[in-house]
């Protein structure tokens, strides 16, 4: 395989910083989110659960097209964040991860709540008998034995946030060095004649990447399951 | 500390009232399947909120409906053995014992962490995950885990349920020693006469969500209008008696109490031991005469005090020999037979081999 030009390095580098800062700065509110989900009892539930899973079911180009009415430079949110915090998400890489991580939360918030709903709530109890406040008996029962599931969120997460386009694409558009990500490039060069080869070498790439996130969660998965044997 | 519970909860179709109050010792809330014993414990416990009542240990108010005060469990101080040990699966042995402590580590009274791991004989599980444990081993984790967060009030809820006889009977010892040597007053729930007898101090007998009697084991074991509620078959007297002496060369001991001379099969226990010893109804016989030429080695003069029966086949009686109260059943053709009534002066018969280790529980040592 030919060395990789530093456009590509730049765009793989690009997509591996999004998909991380997307899946780790949106992970608490997952976990938030699916224990709302699992374990809450308040109004609007229904309508909490339907928002966090319209981006599974929605064109991602509505998606992305909404956050750019609600971040974009005018938009609702986005105009007070720049003025008043100084956050800008239109057409930076910062954007992108916001993109990424609202395309990967419903997958994050399902497998989180699937494994919160498999926790012995009797092993809560239990600890709350032992002293421990709510608070301390979700940090020191609940969260550990929801490890699993939390992993699992996060590969799923991020995975959906390394290949994600549409809503990406329409949000933040595709800039070189600030907002290319790799499924980006890969778009990019498959419009322009001659760029056959770099588009199946960013392919091959981005096949490598997610494998390597497929085995290495599973092998995680396989030391948690040893250990809670153990 | 005395734990004084008055409420009114409703569950589904099934209500449970019950006001009582426990003395310290252990107080074991008795009865059969679905009469409200686990749904009572939660209640003190906090993991159930009671429609309306009160429930304080000492004057403390843990929740009182009417003043709108509830205390959140974490806040009780109280211990909680559950029936399935509910071991935390993702920490060892000793970390599962820790985790209460943790929690009492202000406390000025807390207890050394060996001498728990020493008075349950856990010692060589520390390192172990519980999912590696036997049942009675995960029982035993979980009574130490209890205990190490320092509670004021302990409730066990069929902590032997679970176990096969064998396993029971490793568990016993160390409850007794806990009674004996801690003076932790403890709430047991059970439905086996044969633990309520060995461990408890005083019985709250519940049925049908209701509180039917309140007292010592003698006095509610011996009371025959009870039978009904706590089961025929394992119904019977409960006597103090201490051990005599042992007879080596018939591998027998002789406990003393105030019938007589009680003797049984070589129990493991010192000369002056203090024993309760339960007598099933059905394993006691009657005569009008002494028998001259028995094989059963116990036989207690005495009065007949009571009698009881629904017209079946089977009378209920209740005799005093002594002082001390034994129950026998016998058949209504008997009772015709030998013309028995009130009053009438009768000698009651025991065979030795229907009284086991499992008829005779530690008694309180004085």
């Amino acid at each position: 395989m030919l060395p990789l030009s530093p456009e590509e390095i730049t765009a793989i580098l690009l997509s591996l910083k999004v998909a991380s800062v997307a899946t780790l700065g949106s992970l608490p509110v997952a976990i938030l989110v699916a224990w709302l989900l699992a374990r809450g009892r308040f109004p609007g539930k229904l309508a909490l659960d339907t928002l966090v899973h319209l981006p599974l079911v929605m064109p991602p180009v509505v998606t992305g097209y909404l956050l750019l009415l609600l971040f974009g430079r005018k938009g609702l949110l986005g105009g007070f964040l720049a003025e008043h915090l100084g956050i800008v998400f239109a057409f930076r890489w910062t954007g992108a991860a916001l993109a990424c991580a609202v395309m990967g939360f419903p997958l994050m918030v399902r497998a989180i709540r699937l494994s919160l709903e498999a926790v012995d709530a009797k092993l809560e109890e239990a600890a709350g008998t032992l002293g421990a406040a709510p608070v301390f008996v979700f940090l020191t029962v609940t969260l550990p034995l929801m490890l699993p599931g939390i992993l699992v969120g996060i590969v799923l997460g991020f995975a959906r946030a390394f290949g994600e386009f549409g809503a990406t694409i329409t949000f933040v558009s595709n800039i070189p060095g600030e907002t290319q990500t790799l499924p980006t490039a890969i778009y990019a060069f498959t419009q322009v004649p001659g760029g056959d080869a770099q588009a199946l070498r960013l392919t091959a790439i981005s096949v490598a990447i997610a494998a390597a996130a497929l085995i290495a969660s599973e092998l995680l998965a396989r030391r948690i399951a040893k250990r809670a044997q153990a | 500390m005395s734990l004084a519970v008055d409420i009114h909860h409703r569950l589904g179709g099934f209500t449970l009232q019950a006001q009582f109050k426990c003395q310290p010792g252990i107080t074991a809330l008795f009865g059969r399947s679905g009469t409200g014993k686990t749904t009572l414990i939660n209640l003190i416990a906090g993991l159930l909120r009671p429609q309306q009542g009160r429930i304080s240990i000492d004057g403390r108010v843990l929740v009182d409906t009417e003043q709108r005060v509830f205390v959140a469990p974490h806040r009780r101080r109280i211990g909680y053995v559950f029936q399935e040990a509910r071991l935390f699966p993702h920490l060892n042995v000793r970390h599962n014992l820790l985790y209460g402590r943790f929690f009492a580590r202000h406390r000025a009274d807390r207890i050394a962490f060996d001498h728990v791991v020493d008075l349950l004989g856990i010692a060589p599980l520390l390192p172990r995950r519980p999912a590696n444990l036997s049942g009675g081993e995960k029982q035993r984790v979980a009574i130490g885990r209890a205990l190490l967060s320092r509670p004021d009030l302990l409730l066990m809820d069929e902590p032997l349920a679970s176990l096969d006889a064998a396993r029971k009977e490793e568990i016993l010892p160390y409850l007794e020693k806990l009674r004996d040597e801690w003076r932790l007053p403890i709430v047991y729930v059970s439905h086996a006469i044969p633990e309520v007898t060995r461990l408890a101090d005083s019985v709250v007998l519940l049925s049908d969500g209701k509180v039917q009697a309140v007292g010592s084991v003698a006095e509610l074991s011996g009371r025959l209008d009870l039978f009904p509620l706590t089961g025929r078959y394992e119904a019977g007297a409960v006597l103090d008696a201490q051990v005599a002496r042992h007879d080596e060369a018939y591998g027998l001991t002789v406990l003393h109490c105030a019938a007589g001379e009680i003797l049984v099969p070589r129990q493991p226990r010192a000369i002056g031991e203090r024993l309760r010893v339960r007598i099933r109804a059905r394993d006691v016989t009657l005569s009008l005469e002494r028998p001259q030429q028995s094989s059963a080695l116990n036989i207690f003069p005495g009065t007949i005090a009571e009698m009881a029966g629904d017209g079946g086949p089977q009378v209920e009686i209740r005799l005093d020999c002594n002082g001390a109260i034994l129950l026998a059943r016998i058949t209504r053709l008997s009772v015709e037979r030998l013309g028995l009534r009130p009053g009438l002066a009768v000698h009651a018969q025991i065979k030795s081999v229907a009284l086991d280790g499992g008829s005779l529980g530690s008694a309180r040592q004085r």
